[in-house]
């Protein structure tokens, strides 16, 4: 380790074997090394975008947060921007626990917070198909009754009454229920239920979860990951019926910066 | 026996006088050296504007917890501290506490019972700040809503959980005294001093602390390992030193957290970017231009650690160098440069950039694991970050590019190892 710096030779190194080629391939070799040696100070325009911006977050999320095929980071590229907006206040007061989110949401302020939220919300891209679902017929039809119907006896609505008809979410709050993995919406609905995850008071979520029963929970998110997501993918823009409870993020989500 | 008989009272009358000796309560009240440009009359807002530089909020609050209402975990490495409730309770909080209460908690290490206050609680900065100032900020705490949150118990390791124990401690490592002022410097100078060593209690992370967490503050803080991160010497060329800077780079680095312009180049990061945030960004710029005329006459000092790593020429095998090349090609030269250029405002250069070269590499290894974004401030209040590469790089590959970096384009520092990447995998983040 403790040898002599040879960094100006070392520098040198790459354009030494690049000369070596162009003496083989001397007349289209020229123009080739000139587009592909790097050149010290080449890019000087300042990466100075919202793309740049947010590197941070598509490192986990993907690119253009459409996701990876790593299945835990949710997809985020076009969720409504108020309830991802609240996601990033949530994580910074601790009432969402996932230690890297809160690192990167902790020291920013409100109106970038919101900056970022607005840009992932407005963007379309494509939908992967679905997973084919690994549970059994009868887990799936429950599934898709407690999404569609709910079920009266638990007291629990359909989750299309707030999740919006084709459950892509309500702009500006509801999210999407569809184009996540089924690993994804378990383990919210289990942070809630273990009330690690919360929402802004009344937390209505957080209710309608402690009304369920862990197999209903399981069933529920088996059902929406078998979902293909219906194109044009955009969220409702408003509740076709009130709400049936009353949720503090709805209000959260709908002030204007 | 008689021998034994005497030994015993030798050594409990020794043990009396170091208690005594470490919990003598200091009566000098001293005079702040003035600012340059008067604070408000009114107590309770100089007190507030005391206490935002103290950042005591930062410390007392718990994360989505009520201002000063504490509660917020401390990790160290004698166990976890929890912050009490320093709002105007009755009960749980600092309700009956008089401005002379606070004052001996403040300047000599006392809870109003009498309890020795472990310096997890920086005292041992807070020593220096003048009666008037501490009775400044006892005003504005007077003046927030008293929150109801019962303080919550240290978890501590044997032996550090018996308070008693800290009489020999402050025997050893505190004496009480407020900043005198230094005759040989002008106002401004002064002033500086003043709020690095107490106020602003910059030695608390910036200087190595022993064993026993004591950081003998001095004037020159030196660099330590806090809360995961390597706070870096502030007298040292290697690492943070400011001596070369100018003073207006100074205070645009603690006032935006972040400054990249062909004179300076720096960014924080971990706690320091919660300093800034929550603290200096709001600070007078009077008081910022006096801490940065402070903290450029610095007395120059290597760490054992910088010696160590100029009296050496670092350089990769050729394997390793190229594997760390190909890596740097992939995953940083699209923002940082294929010659560790950097591309301002989005990415620092890294070609001679301290925070890659300093001995301690935690803080790159950090970065690179972690990434993270500068802090949002009112002079960056659009902050570029850093991608994390935890999941997409393993512990030699991390190894590997840190050490190209580190050794690249002029850089020359030791070389860092999976092993040195994997400790930090763990650690929690700030």
């Amino acid at each position: 380790m403790n040898m002599k710096n040879h960094a100006a030779l070392r520098l040198m190194r790459p354009f030494a074997r690049l000369s070596t080629l162009l003496l083989l391939f001397l007349g289209c070799g020229l123009a080739h090394a000139a587009d592909t040696a790097p050149q010290p100070g080449q890019d000087t325009a300042p990466l100075d975008s919202i793309e740049q911006r947010v590197k941070p977050c598509t490192a986990c999320h993907g690119n253009e947060g459409r996701a990876t095929r790593e299945g835990y980071f949710p997809r985020i590229a076009g969720k409504p921007a108020g309830y991802l907006f609240n996601q990033l206040l949530n994580f910074r007061a601790g009432r969402r626990h996932f230690p890297m989110m809160t690192y990167m949401a902790q020291l920013q302020t409100d109106d970038y917070l919101r900056e970022l939220a607005d840009y992932f919300g407005a963007l379309r891209v494509p939908y992967t198909p679905p997973h084919p679902p690994t549970t059994t017929p009868t887990v799936l039809e429950r599934g898709r009754q407690l999404v569609m119907d709910g079920d009266k006896t638990l007291n629990v609505p359909a989750c299309e009454s707030c999740h919006g008809k084709r459950l892509l979410g309500v702009a500006p709050a509801v999210p999407g229920l569809l184009g996540v993995s089924q690993d994804y919406l378990t383990a919210q609905l289990g942070a809630w239920r273990e009330g690690v995850r919360a929402a802004a008071a009344p937390d209505c979520m957080g209710e309608l979860v402690r009304r369920m029963r862990a197999d209903d929970l399981n069933a529920a998110t088996a059902w929406l990951a078998s979902q293909a997501v219906p194109e044009p993918a955009d969220p409702d823009t408003s509740f076709e019926n009130p709400p049936p409870l009353e949720c503090g993020s709805i209000l959260q989500g709908s002030h204007s910066p | 026996m008689r021998k034994l008989l005497w030994l015993g009272v030798v050594v409990v009358i020794v043990i009396g006088v170091i208690g005594w000796l470490g919990s003598t309560p200091d009566r000098v009240t001293g005079a702040a050296p003035r600012p340059i440009v008067a604070l408000s009359n009114d107590p309770v807002a100089r007190g507030r504007e005391l206490a935002q530089l103290a950042d005591c909020q930062s410390c007392h609050t718990a994360r989505g917890g009520t201002a000063f209402a504490g509660g917020r975990p401390i990790p160290t490495p004698f166990g976890t501290f929890y912050s009490p409730n320093i709002t105007p309770d009755a009960r749980t909080g600092l309700g009956s506490w008089s401005a002379e209460n606070f004052w001996h908690a403040l300047h000599n290490g006392y809870s109003k019972d009498g309890t020795l206050l472990y310096p997890t609680f920086p005292y041992t900065n807070y020593t220096r700040v003048s009666r008037s100032d501490s009775d400044a900020i006892y005003a504005y705490l007077r003046t927030i809503a008293p929150a109801s949150r019962a303080n919550q118990r240290h978890e501590l390791r044997f032996p550090y959980n018996h308070r008693s124990l800290l009489a020999a401690w402050r025997w050893l490592y505190f004496r009480p005294g407020v900043y005198e002022s230094d005759s040989g410097h002008d106002a401004q100078w002064n002033r500086g001093a003043y709020l690095v060593q107490g106020l602003a209690h910059c030695s608390a992370c910036h200087e190595t602390r022993n064993a026993l967490g004591a950081t003998r503050a001095k004037a020159g803080p030196s660099g330590g390992l806090v809360l995961n991160w390597y706070a870096p010497s502030l007298t040292s060329p290697h690492e943070a030193g400011l001596q070369n800077w100018s003073s207006s780079d100074i205070v645009t680095l603690l006032k935006t957290g972040q400054i990249g312009t062909a004179s300076a180049n720096a960014s924080t990061a971990g706690p320091m970017a919660e300093v800034v945030a929550e603290s200096l960004q709001y600070a007078p710029e009077d008081e910022l231009q006096a801490m940065a005329v402070y903290l450029k006459s610095l007395p120059t000092s290597e760490t054992a650690a910088d010696k160590n790593t100029t009296a050496n020429t670092y350089e990769l095998a050729a394997a390793a160098r190229d594997a760390g090349q190909d890596l740097y090609e992939k995953n940083c030269a699209d923002c940082h440069g294929h010659q560790g250029e950097g591309h301002e405002p989005a990415a620092p250069p890294l070609a001679g950039n301290r925070a890659v070269t300093m001995p301690s590499a935690v803080n790159a290894i950090r970065m690179i694991l972690f990434g993270g974004y500068a802090p949002g401030t009112a002079g960056n209040p659009r902050p570029f970050g850093m991608p994390p590469y935890s999941l997409t790089l393993s512990d030699e590959q991390i190894a590997e590019v840190l050490d190209y970096v580190r050794t690249s384009w002029g850089n020359s520092a030791p070389p860092v190892f999976g092993e040195d990447i994997g400790a930090n995998r763990g650690n929690p983040l700030w």
